[in-house]
């Protein structure tokens, strides 16, 4: 009897022990501890940034250890929001440019202008107007934009080849490298070789904030630069998504839904993405180049996609954690990180100076790509509130993608289903 | 419990009126309670910690307005419930969730009952599809789900071998009706042999001297299986039935993997209406509002199956 007691005591006792065991240790005083989410788990990020980690700990004694947290790209904001909620959040993140607004308005991130200014060496005022302001609120800038990156299209020049067609590199040099053409020679690539013409990349049907990397060509915007007014059923998107339906239904430029085709495996002959894809391209099998969007009827234009790094404000060591994004960021640190992210700064924006960091590219394609980009583009759509607008487009352009589908009707659909947002 | 009254016998000459308060006390029906609730104390705390805590504090964040960023949280009382009332979205999304749920209820119970019916017979090679049919059942569900995705593409699998019998498939996940097919197909494939199982031990406690006498009496097998097994294995279609319908209602990775809730809003049931809500659109006290509404149905739904039972499941009383 006293041993069955004294079992049952012992596995309730037990369990309660587990149940009680993962208790987090507090680190107001003492050691500190930092801890940064990204949504890279590339190896030669990871190097890198533990590197400059490795650096700042041997001058500053007390941060004991500065982790870096890679988080899956498609749930990283729903993630972090997550660990925010529950009472964890990371020191420093990374934020999408999608979610700034969001993160910059609702007072979650750590104004860092005084501790940027105050930083030795830091030469704050290099930072280019326009890579910032998405990341700033009352003149205050509550995220660094630690990668401003346009986007470009690359080229199965062997694909293209094999199509017969001219390179988009000689259509460039002959003044002819417009969507139309761009249009024809993936519906030629589709048809002679059976690989998929034209991928924009991360779009699937579903990322659509990606199709502004084409209707920008057609003066098109999602909603008004003060995102007050809905931007899908003005001519100029409807010409531009008229071109997209028939290039993907009639000529099979794009390929259809439903369809993948990964352009870094072979499967494409041309893809629209960030140049940082570039180290995809390290083991290639096939030939490639890297161009400028095409021109559209506005003619020619760039767009950019944008990553900040923000403190939060709800982190145990803030103070902290700004201090370590000072020296993360500093002219220094940021010419080595310049390899992978494009930078906001001025003085590194040279083809010089991105030359070294990106063997893959060519002077030229950096010169044409990143820095004419990066002072003429265009930022993705953002907007507060974004996730919920996000979906609803998404689900109203799903009717777009068939072939008889009736376009201004499907648009002027987008825009009744997010106008109550918009007013919000 | 038989080990506990065994016991309790044993114990009882060592328990009679001893010399000292404490000692009469401290009875042996007394221990036996106490090392009961201990025995059940790991599991109570468990529910209580990770079950009732959490459904306790669900109604108390749907009474809130809840912005993780900003890092407010304010009482705003029945708010959110009005919201939902109003939300235009709901009643597409409940639609959804009952197309989804009868569709998954009526194949998988029938497809379950058939293939039972079919693997009870004594014929070389059941066991073989008996292993084949239950497999899925224990593979990791999202990995299941990922590679029939890749399968119902429309330059997928499905397609694939369609064509070669000349047949130009639909792209499955992009038409809202085959959208909502697939989903439902995809989720019966992977748990029909759970149920199958069930149904296999059920109809193997049927007494064969009853198929017999039916026989004897000039029944034909559509009667036999009408009149003897379905009244004989009904507790078990009452069991499969409410673990079905429950399942059917929490469906999350199938529809997150397949289709996030696309095309449309045609697969926007309600678990994953409350996880955009809640963790995309950072609206946690309305994701909360909409957990009590998915708790209520479920527990209306369950408490209905229950009564039913005394009208068609024969072992009831």
């Amino acid at each position: 009897m006293r041993a069955r007691i004294a079992a049952a005591a012992a596995v309730a006792a037990m369990l309660g022990l587990t149940a009680c065991g993962s208790d987090g240790g507090g680190a107001d005083d003492g050691p500190i501890t930092l801890r940064m989410t990204t949504w890279s788990a590339n190896e030669a990020h990871v190097k890198l940034f533990n590197e400059i980690a490795d650096e700042y700990k041997k001058t500053h004694p007390n941060v004991t250890a500065i982790t870096f947290d890679a988080i899956p790209f498609e749930s990283y904001t729903t993630t972090l929001t997550t660990q925010i909620a529950g009472g964890n959040p990371p020191d420093l993140a990374w934020v999408l440019e999608n979610a700034a607004p969001d993160f910059v308005s609702s007072g979650a991130l750590l104004p860092l202008d005084d501790t940027l200014k105050g930083a030795e060496g830091y030469a704050f005022d290099e930072l280019a107007p326009a890579a910032t302001k998405l990341w700033q609120a009352d003149g205050m800038l509550y995220g660094y934009p630690f990668s401003t990156s346009p986007f470009g299209i690359f080229v199965n020049t062997d694909l293209v080849k094999a199509a017969g067609q001219k390179a988009p590199a000689e259509l460039i040099a002959a003044n002819e490298w417009t969507w139309e053409n761009a249009a024809k020679l993936a519906a030629a690539v589709n048809a002679k070789t059976g690989k998929a013409g034209l991928v924009v990349r991360d779009f699937d049907y579903k990322g659509w904030d990606n199709l502004s990397t084409v209707w920008t060509g057609w003066g098109a915007e999602a909603w008004s630069a003060d995102g007050k007014t809905c931007g899908f059923d003005k001519p100029e998107m409807v010409e531009a998504m008229t071109f997209l339906h028939k290039a993907t239904f009639t000529d099979k430029a794009f390929p259809g839904p439903g369809t993948t085709a990964d352009f870094f495996a072979g499967e494409a002959g041309m893809t629209i993405t960030q140049i940082s894809r570039a180290s995809l391209l390290k083991d290639g099998t096939f030939g490639w180049d890297l161009v400028t969007l095409p021109d559209g009827p506005k003619g020619s234009y760039a767009v950019i996609g944008q990553g900040g790094l923000g403190v939060l404000k709800k982190g145990r060591n803030a103070e902290a954690a700004a201090d370590f994004l000072a020296f993360f960021t500093n002219p220094a640190n940021s010419a080595k990180l310049a390899q992978f992210f494009p930078p906001p700064r001025t003085s590194l924006l040279t083809t010089d100076t991105l030359a070294k960091t990106n063997p893959l590219l060519k002077p030229e394609q950096l010169e044409a790509v990143v820095i004419d980009g990066i002072s003429s583009g265009v930022v993705k759509p953002s907007h507060t509130g974004q996730a919920e607008l996000s979906q609803a487009v998404r689900s109203a352009l799903d009717p777009l993608w068939k072939p008889d589908a009736d376009v201004p009707a499907v648009l002027g659909g987008v825009c009744t289903a997010i106008n109550p947002l918009l007013a919000k | 419990m038989a080990l506990l009254t065994g016991d309790r016998k044993a114990g009882r000459p060592s328990s009679r009126p001893a010399p000292g308060g404490t000692r009469r006390w401290w009875t042996t029906r007394r221990r036996d309670h106490l090392a009961g609730y201990l025995f059940i104390a790991p599991q109570l705390a468990g529910s209580v910690l990770f079950v009732l805590v959490p459904l306790g504090l669900v109604v108390w964040y749907s009474l809130h307005e809840w912005n993780v960023l900003a890092d407010t949280f304010e009482f705003t009382g029945a708010d959110n419930y009005r919201a939902m009332v109003d939300d235009p979205n709901l009643p597409g999304v409940l639609r959804a969730t009952a197309l989804f749920s009868v569709g998954l209820v009526a194949l998988n119970l029938s497809l379950a009952l058939f293939l039972a019916v079919l693997l009870n017979q004594r014929l070389r090679g059941t066991a073989f599809f008996r292993v084949l049919f239950f497999s899925p059942v224990v593979v990791s569900l999202v990995a299941w789900t990922i590679v029939w995705g890749f399968l119902l593409q429309d330059n997928g699998g499905i397609n694939g071998l369609l064509d070669t019998i000349g047949v130009d498939g639909p792209n499955w996940l992009r038409g809202d009706l085959t959208a909502m097919l697939s989903v439902i197909v995809v989720q019966v494939v992977k748990n029909v042999g759970l149920n199958m199982v069930l149904f296999l031990a059920a109809l193997q406690g049927v007494p064969g001297e009853l198929y017999e006498a039916a026989r004897v009496e000039g029944a034909s097998r559509w009667t036999q299986f009408r009149r003897i097994t379905v009244p004989l294995i009904s507790p078990t279609i009452l069991l499969t039935s409410i673990i079905t319908v429950v399942g059917s209602l929490q469906v999350f990775a199938q529809i997150a993997v397949l289709t996030q809730g696309g095309p449309g809003s045609s697969t926007t049931v309600l678990v994953y209406y409350l996880y955009q809500q809640a963790f995309q659109f950072h609206h946690f006290g309305y994701g909360a509002t909409i957990s009590v509404l998915l708790f209520l149905i479920v527990l209306a739904l369950t408490v209905v199956q229950w009564q039913m039972r005394k009208r068609w499941v024969f072992h009831e009383q």
